[in-house]
């Protein structure tokens, strides 16, 4: 144990002296030259360069124009991009709503200036202030992408769309006169209670619930009520893109919560099936990409958020991955595969009704301590899908 | 020509090594066996124990970060009920294979060990080795699909008409669902399958050290073919059968793949670690939940030596 202590005392010894050693870091306020290299931790798919498909590939022209050699990190949870930001040695992550703000809270990302970025003007003004990324006024990231999570639905046993999420919540007949138990799915994650909550926030307006991730007590219990109900109607959740794929085709499942991803994929497979956003709305993700406090190559990082919004990216990204882009007019303005329809298809026409992943916090809107944390969010999904 | 002298000189530092070595053995065999045991000593058992620390700590309930402070609150909330339920389930289904894989691989490890001869035995050996060649997930996926509601077995149930039968299984509560790719017997008999190798090879092995002079010897003295089976050589093969059920009890008990693409999301032990450690961010009771199977396992190996399972050791 003493040697553990002195490692520790050591350890944090030599941290310190580092952060005290390092000069403070503020916000860039030209762009040099290219470093020559750059380091991204994104998610799968994010950061293309034509070898997984030879017609999606966003980093070939960008290396050949700036001189950054790019390299990619995949973290497939939001909690592996920040574990991989807190270890450093990165320069930027594509964060979700549900990493950034613990990023910008742990001071392991600087303040961007915006100045510096051309086409920052062009980033939907809806996104240019969003609260994931923008703490006391000052921006944190440039949006990169962002998508709903619709429902997903068998075009053969709903001839119209569902209007409402009932059909994955409560146990009912669906349109083709079959009781929709084990016919339907749910996501396997913890942030799912949000989904729940979003429904009770339409349905029951006594219990007052404000924002999805903002729960007190009394408004989860009865989110977990919900989701207790809908246990009984699901056979299985789906955490991974190809078994939920795999499960509309063999399992008889009709539907669920989804991604476009999915939905584009198995219309591509000539799958009947088709989603919406229901009346009570749906949660959405959009992601940033944040740049390091101690970014090694901060002029090949500020090159790649100006080629983020300015190139091809937006607009094949956007069709690769089933989301939409930050900036609207690559949907129209023919820089990559992306159509107006398809952005439409993805979700861009219901920006308004969708709330956007983020981590809850116990201390939130309703008070100090108020809300219940992620972590209890966590532990009580794993007892409601084991049946409690 | 001079005579050589009893002693040659020494013609480089490798001579001066051997000569050091043959001084001292005991050096010889610390450098040899040093670079092993420090590799078991701190990588394996090293990490082993920082596991052990990190679950006596806890995590804060406001903010969500880990206290490092030495607690056993943590270990309390194992004992809470949906945790409970995880290390039940699994504990369950992990003694539930290891029968089902001993009751199938008796037959073949003893077909394998006591009538199998020349090409018939290669062919065997193949036959157990062979799905183990292949990609573990590859195979948990292609199972999905054959107990898929839509998959092989339930087309192949209806049209000999025993659709009923199996629409039967599936309504039973507890292991039935959906479909079986759904439902808590479909994760079992995946388990079994993947498993199985583990249990017929050391089976076969106890089986084949089994005398044929005893059996012989026994059927001189007039027992029934089943008393020779109970009393000669399910205790003489014991040591094999238990060999085997250590493999499939751990196996299932640590195994987070299975669980999470066949049958009904309902956590295990090895899917609530990966879960509580990787996206919720409490490592001290993932840590926690790490620490049950090492203690079951301690209590299973006691048990199997106080059968004497490793008396032939």
């Amino acid at each position: 144990m003493t040697t553990l202590h002195t490692f520790k005392l050591a350890s944090t010894t030599a941290l310190a002296l580092c952060t005290g050693l390092s000069p403070a870091f503020a916000q860039m306020t030209e762009i040099g030259a290219g470093e020559g290299a750059l380091s991204i931790v994104a998610w799968a798919g994010y950061v293309e360069r034509g070898e997984t498909d030879k017609a999606f590939d966003w980093v070939t022209k960008f290396e050949a124009s700036s001189g950054c050699k790019v390299s990619v990190k995949t973290a497939n949870t939001s909690d592996e991009m920040v574990a991989l930001m807190n270890e450093g040695g990165f320069d930027l992550v594509t964060a979700s709503g549900d990493a950034s703000l613990r990023l910008v809270a742990g001071g392991k990302v600087q303040e961007i200036n915006k100045d510096l970025i051309p086409s920052w003007s062009t980033i939907d003004p809806r996104l240019q202030d969003a609260p994931w990324h923008t703490v006391g006024g000052k921006h944190y990231g440039v949006p990169y992408m962002w998508g709903p999570n619709v429902l997903m639905y068998n075009t053969e046993v709903f001839k119209e769309a569902p209007t409402s999420w009932n059909v994955v919540f409560e146990k009912m007949d669906l349109p083709d006169g079959k009781s929709n138990e084990g016919r339907v799915q749910a996501y396997d994650g913890p942030i799912h209670i949000a989904d729940a909550a979003q429904y009770l926030m339409f349905h029951k307006p006594e219990l007052g619930i404000t924002s999805p991730y903002e729960l007190n007590e009394d408004q989860y219990k009865a989110a977990l009520d919900l989701l207790r109900t809908q246990r009984t109607l699901v056979s299985r959740y789906w955490h991974d893109a190809f078994i939920q794929i795999d499960d509309f085709k063999n399992e008889g499942v009709v539907a669920s919560g989804s991604w476009p991803f999915q939905v584009n994929l198995l219309k591509a497979d000539n799958v009947p099936v088709a989603s919406t956003i229901p009346q009570e709305g749906a949660t959405g993700w959009a992601d940033t990409t944040m740049l390091h406090v101690d970014a090694a190559h901060p002029n090949c990082a500020y090159m790649w958020f100006e080629h983020q919004l300015s190139s091809n990216l937006q607009s094949d990204l956007s069709v690769w991955f089933g989301a939409v882009p930050s900036v609207p007019a690559a949907c129209t303005d023919k820089r990559g595969m992306q159509t107006a329809e398809g952005c439409d298809a993805n979700g861009l026409k219901d920006f308004d009704r969708i709330r956007f992943w983020t981590t809850p916090v116990s201390n939130c809107a309703q008070g100090d301590g108020a809300c219940v944390p992620y972590y209890r969010w966590v532990s009580d999904y794993i007892g409601v899908i084991g049946g409690r | 020509m001079t005579a050589s002298p009893a002693i040659l000189p020494e013609r480089g530092p490798g001579d001066r090594l051997t000569a050091l070595f043959w001084r001292r053995p005991r050096l010889l065999l610390a450098l040899l066996l040093g670079p092993p045991l420090i590799w078991l000593g701190v990588v394996y058992l090293g990490s082993l124990l920082a596991l052990l620390l990190q679950s006596f700590y806890s995590i804060d309930e406001f903010s969500g970060v880990v206290k490092e402070e030495f607690t056993l609150k943590t270990y309390a909330e194992l004992f809470r009920a949906q945790n409970l339920d995880i290390i039940l389930r699994t504990l369950l289904m992990s003694a539930a294979v290891t029968l089902g894989c001993a009751i199938i691989a008796f037959p073949i490890a003893y077909y394998a060990a006591r009538f199998a001869k020349g090409r018939w035995k290669a062919v065997f050996y193949l036959g157990v080795m062979l799905p183990l060649w292949s990609s573990y997930l590859v195979k948990v996926y292609a199972w999905k699909l054959i107990l898929a509601k839509e998959g092989i077995v339930t087309w192949v149930a209806e049209h000999i008409g025993a659709g009923v039968i199996l629409n039967a299984v599936l309504a039973l509560p507890g292991i039935g669902g959906n479909s079986l790719s759904t439902a808590p017997l479909g994760t079992f008999l995946v388990f079994v399958y993947v498993w199985l190798p583990y249990m017929i090879l050391p089976m076969q092995a106890a089986l084949e050290r089994v005398p044929t002079t005893m059996l012989e010897a026994s059927a001189d003295l007039g027992a029934s073919r089943s008393q020779t089976f109970r009393t000669v050589i399910l205790p003489l093969a014991l040591p094999g059968v238990v060999a085997g059920s250590i493999f499939t009890f751990s196996l299932t008990m640590g195994d987070y793949i299975i669980p999470q693409i066949i049958g009904t999301s309902a956590r295990f032990i090895g899917l609530a670690v990966y879960q509580f450690q990787g996206t919720a961010g409490n490592l001290p009771l993932a840590a926690a939940f790490a620490v049950v199977p090492i203690v079951i396992m301690l209590v299973y190996l006691a048990i199997a030596k106080r059968m004497g399972a490793f008396d032939a050791l």
